[in-house]
């Protein structure tokens, strides 16, 4: 049974219609990558499945429970789906430590201590155990984009869903970050990321998935879509001829 | 005619200026109180709410203090109510500062980054969760200055409560005025007692201002 499914999607902001309908199973343990031009509807499919943007037409079910944009519906999806974003969007006021327990303690009502141990592990689990006390403002932004990922992991999901986490690092950076994805892939979690990492997507994905003006264009595993481009869309994406 | 030394003019004015601080505290805090709610409403959920809290906000920033005044002591006497000057001057000041501050501090939260809202909301995070863990704590330390900075506004606002005949600061000088015959001296000496409270305002806004770093944090 997959794990995410999203079947027949349509989203309009106005007049524009960015998915026209979009129908994606994920299983579990798969990581999926998401590619495309700016504009084909990546980012605004991932917002959906954490129900950051509501759908207009459309189902997305994840482990079982239907999307439903009300408080306690949303709630239930997105202690299942963690998001990690392209901004870290680390909250500066906490250390890397608080930014961890945060949201255990508010929304899991985790108690101190047991969030602390969390926290420790997870930072532990990104390489960062010793910078559990540094403000965000004192770390790097691959630094900042590993606690992000520990904090999403903090609340135990079964899924995380990446939006271009390493699109806003130095070159020299992205590495870190991706190492990082690479093993909680490895451990079998289930990973839908949107990316531009294309050897990344190549390496470690299980399927990669082609969006173009609002449609899933092309899909399929990685060595068939990166090898041999069917459209002429993905051809000119690809830069190959 | 009895004659008045300089140190009777002043010490009757100090003893009036006594008034100008509670009056200004009560409107201050009150203010406070009745902005957050406002505040609340402004940037909540609720259609109604939003339109409610616009309309009082634009009502009591589009008017005159003064006017506020008036019908806060001269129009409940019209349904038989008998406004001590007191109570008309604490209302009017506590509605009016509460409409400042509710729109000072709504720039404050909505200058947050939007991602501060995704992420908490992609972790679980209720409206009020993100508000009390999330916003808050930043918006704060965006707004004290600004907010400390409208407190000078609210301590010579008092001074209109005069009119009304509220015996404050201003009111205590044109008494003493009366009386003494030195509208030089006295009208000086509380122009120099309202800037010896406002003073100390502005400045520690500016003080925190640095201190909080508030334009070159985080971004």
């Amino acid at each position: 049974m997959s794990l995410i499914a999203i079947t027949e999607v349509k989203k309009r902001f106005g007049d524009n219609e960015v998915l026209k309908g979009i129908s994606i199973d994920v299983a579990p343990g798969e990581v999926v990558a998401i590619i495309g031009k700016s504009g084909s509807g990546k980012s605004t499919l991932l917002r959906c499945i954490n129900g950051l943007e509501t759908i207009d037409e459309g189902s997305i079910v994840v482990a079982g429970a239907q999307f439903l944009p009300d408080e306690v519906h949303l709630k239930a999806l997105r202690l299942k789906v963690g998001m990690i974003f392209q901004q870290f969007n680390l909250f500066p006021h906490l250390t890397a430590g608080g930014n961890v327990m945060l949201s255990q303690m508010v929304v899991k009502k985790t108690p101190k201590r047991d969030a602390e141990a969390v926290a420790r592990k997870m930072l532990d689990r990104v390489g960062l155990a010793h910078k559990f006390d540094a403000l965000p403002d004192e770390l790097s932004g691959g630094q900042q984009q590993r606690v992000a990922i520990a904090r999403a992991l903090a609340m135990q999901p079964i899924a995380l869903l990446c939006d271009e986490i390493t699109s806003a690092l130095d070159p020299e950076l992205v590495a870190e970050v991706l190492a990082v994805v690479k093993e909680l892939a490895a451990e079998g979690m289930t990973l839908v990321m949107v990316t531009h990492e294309m050897r990344f997507a190549r390496d470690v994905c299980s399927r990669v998935v082609f969006m173009h003006q609002g449609r899933v264009h092309e899909i399929g595993a990685p060595e068939d879509v990166f090898a041999n481009p069917r459209t002429p869309e993905l051809r000119q994406f690809l830069g190959v001829q | 005619m009895i004659e008045f030394s300089f140190w009777d003019i002043l010490r009757n004015l100090l003893l009036a200026a006594r008034w100008t601080v509670l009056l200004s505290l009560v409107s201050f805090i009150g203010g406070g109180m009745v902005g957050a709610a406002l505040l609340f409403l402004r940037i909540g959920g609720q259609r109604w709410a939003r339109l409610l809290s616009r309309g009082y906000i634009q009502l009591f920033q589009g008017t005159p203090l003064l006017m506020q005044l008036f019908l806060a002591f001269f129009g409940l006497g019209l349904f038989g109510i008998d406004v001590p000057a007191w109570l008309a001057a604490c209302v009017a000041l506590i509605l009016w500062t509460a409409a400042f501050l509710a729109e000072i501090w709504r720039g404050c939260v909505e200058s947050i980054a939007k991602g501060q809202w995704e992420v908490s909301a992609s972790l679980g995070m209720g409206y009020l969760q993100q508000m009390r863990y999330v916003i808050l704590p930043q918006a704060l330390k965006v707004a004290v200055p600004p907010t400390v900075g409208f407190s000078v506004q609210v301590v010579k606002g008092t001074a209109l409560t005069s009119i009304i005949g509220f015996v404050e600061l201003s009111k205590a000088g044109s008494i003493v005025t009366n009386a003494t015959f030195q509208p030089f001296t006295v009208y000086g000496l509380v122009a120099l007692i309202y800037f010896a409270l406002c003073w100390p305002l502005s400045k520690s806004s500016q003080l925190l201002e640095r201190k909080l770093n508030v334009a070159h944090r985080n971004h």
